[in-house]
């Protein structure tokens, strides 16, 4: 495996905030990262750092180039969806194909003509007169059919209804993802990506707290459905988080003890989202 | 190459109804006019019992002078331009507009993280936008204009043929309609280069500013013209203020008016109603390339389409 983002000291300050807090973090080919945080948490400033669209301290390096100085080059081999309504209002699905197809050296258009074709858009209508899914269908079929090394999806699927986000994310999965390529992708949806995703990273306040795959997150974590009667012995174990569900208290843990653990109670792996949920107590406190 | 070429289209498609259709519009609309004029005329002379049948062009021609004809020849000439003109002023807007616009648009409408999600750069986007401001949009204004311009000569010729006036002499050998095209052509290389300081201007505003570009692309040079008049500063240089304005604050907001350099004795020349086809002789003379008008001004407006390609590079929001 070999690195595609490596981030050292990665820093980004606006005027009165810290966006990055001189961060550094790795993510390699084939992997579909989770990049999750709260609002205003510097995902957004990481991505826009990755894609050369804002200046930063600190060293980043993306498929070897620096995204600062080299990213036409760099665009060649990185796609993004930004969110989406950036497709401009009056382009026609036939004039957005023919443009990437003419101006994108890894488009294929019979590619992205079988996309098109599962979906109902025609090759005349416009984006303005479109639904939310519908722009997506069509900026996904856009990307699917360009072969970049790296995608990164900023909150794709904001604003779909369920229909649109399955399809969203099962299209990505069975027509475009394989092992060269790399995905990464913040959402707030995070039940949606858990089971696609094979990375997760929690940011907050400019911060990486949490950077893991999914295999190991199993390992590291638990929750544990604990009665009353133990549920001071569980509290001695230092949990990250309690909860109460119908008289009975969850605790999550990370890192302690699986026998001991197993000992108080019922063991689960802890869902994305209750980790999430769990790790950022306090954030807008 | 060809990057660029589908980078000029798509300002084309874009732009479609202000590049295209404003100018063929307005040709059609003075032809309607005319027509309707023509048939207004025709009804009224009718209905008044007027009868000119029976008049003979040639005889009345062997009553005219060589200096009637001539008046009679550059007439029809300023009337072939007319279409020209009006379609100048159009283009004048349809330029201003754009450029004030065309950087701005995309980062409000977000489509800019769509185009700079293609391995495009800055440079050959802001460039695409330049072509199509001083190339396309003057091109087929200018087309438009020919077009509408013989297509006017020919609908008054028939109308006058009515009446028996000898067609052939209506359009070929009075008029220019040849001479007038070549011309109207050949303003285009000067135009270009004319209009890079406004261009480049109003780009750079339409990068920089957050908002509000058409008003900070209008104040920043008429406050800096007021503030230089009213301080005299113009005085250190032995120039006056109008000098200022004529060529600072005028070459910055109206150089995208098509012969807006023909020199002022030229235009006097031409409304004091000197053969219409010689006022072109100002106006498509290459030699004027050369003088500092043109260079200085083709040089501040590569500047700063240079610093429209940087902002773009780094400003994405807002």
């Amino acid at each position: 495996m070999s690195a595609i983002v490596t981030a050292r000291n990665l820093g980004k300050r606006y005027k009165n905030t810290v966006a990055l807090d001189h961060v550094s973090f790795q993510i390699e080919s084939g992997r579909i990262v989770g990049l999750i945080g709260p609002n205003g948490a510097g995902k957004t400033t990481a991505l826009k750092a990755i894609l050369g669209l804002t200046d930063f301290q600190g060293e980043l390096n993306v498929l070897g180039l620096d995204p600062r100085t080299q990213r036409d080059k760099l665009m060649e081999q990185v796609c993004f969806i930004a969110d989406v309504a950036v497709l401009p209002r009056w382009i026609r699905v036939r004039e957005a194909v023919d443009f990437v197809a003419n101006v994108h050296p890894r488009f294929s258009r019979a590619k992205c003509e079988a996309f098109l074709a599962r979906t109902k858009l025609t090759p005349d209508m416009r984006v303005k007169q479109m639904s939310k899914g519908m722009i997506v269908q069509l900026h996904l079929a856009l990307v699917m059919a360009i072969d970049a090394r790296l995608l990164v999806l900023d909150e794709p699927t904001l604003g779909l209804d369920i229909l649109y986000r399955k399809q969203f994310y099962q299209s990505l999965l069975e027509d475009y993802f394989d092992e060269h390529k790399t995905i990464v992708v913040t959402t707030h949806q995070v039940e949606e990506v858990e089971n696609i995703l094979t990375d997760l990273m929690f940011i907050r306040d400019g911060k990486v707290v949490l950077d893991t795959d999914m295999e190991s997150l199993g390992d590291r974590f638990a929750e544990v459905m604990v009665g009353a009667d133990r549920a001071a012995a569980a509290r001695a174990l230092k949990p990250l988080d309690e909860r109460q569900v119908f008289g009975k208290s969850i605790f999550l843990f990370d890192g302690a003890d699986r026998a001991t653990l197993e000992a108080l109670g019922e063991v689960r792996r802890p869902s994305v989202s209750d980790l999430f949920v769990a790790t950022m107590k306090g954030t807008y406190a | 190459m060809k990057t660029f070429y589908w980078l000029v289209k798509r300002e084309f498609w874009e732009n479609r109804g202000s590049f295209l259709f404003a100018p063929v519009i307005c040709g059609g609309v003075v032809l309607l006019l005319t027509l309707m004029g023509v048939i207004a005329g025709e009804v009224f002379r009718s209905r008044a019992g007027v009868h000119v049948s029976g008049m003979d062009f040639a005889q009345l021609r062997s009553h005219l002078d060589a200096g009637d004809l001539d008046k009679f020849s550059m007439a029809l000439d300023i009337t072939m331009l007319v279409p020209s003109m009006l379609i100048g002023l159009v283009l004048f807007f349809v330029v201003f507009f754009y450029c004030t616009n065309t950087l701005a648009d995309e980062r409000r409408d977000r489509s800019i993280l769509f185009w700079k999600s293609l391995p495009i750069s800055d440079r050959a986007t802001v460039l695409s936008k330049v072509v199509s401001a001083v190339v396309v949009a003057p091109v087929i204004a200018t087309l438009a204009g020919i077009a509408a311009g013989l297509a006017l000569l020919v609908l008054l010729a028939i109308a006058a043929s009515f009446h028996g006036v000898n067609l052939w002499e209506m359009l070929w050998s009075l008029p220019h309609p040849l001479r007038i095209t070549a011309h109207l052509l050949s303003n285009l290389p000067l135009y270009v280069v004319w209009s890079l300081p406004t261009v480049g201007w109003l780009m750079l505003c339409s990068a920089w500013a957050r908002s509000k570009q058409f008003l900070w692309a209008l104040a920043l040079p008429i406050g800096s013209g007021i503030l230089v008049g009213w301080f005299g500063l113009m005085d250190l240089f032995h120039r006056g203020t109008l000098w200022y304005w004529k060529n600072i604050v005028g070459r910055l907001l109206l150089s995208v008016f098509p012969g807006g350099w023909m020199p002022d004795h030229a235009l006097g020349m031409a409304m004091g109603g000197a053969d219409a086809s010689r006022m072109f002789v100002s106006l498509t003379d290459y030699s004027l390339l050369l003088t500092p008008p043109f260079l200085i001004g083709a040089v501040a407006g590569i500047v700063m389409i240079a610093g429209a390609i940087w902002l773009r590079r780094w400003r994405v929001d807002g």
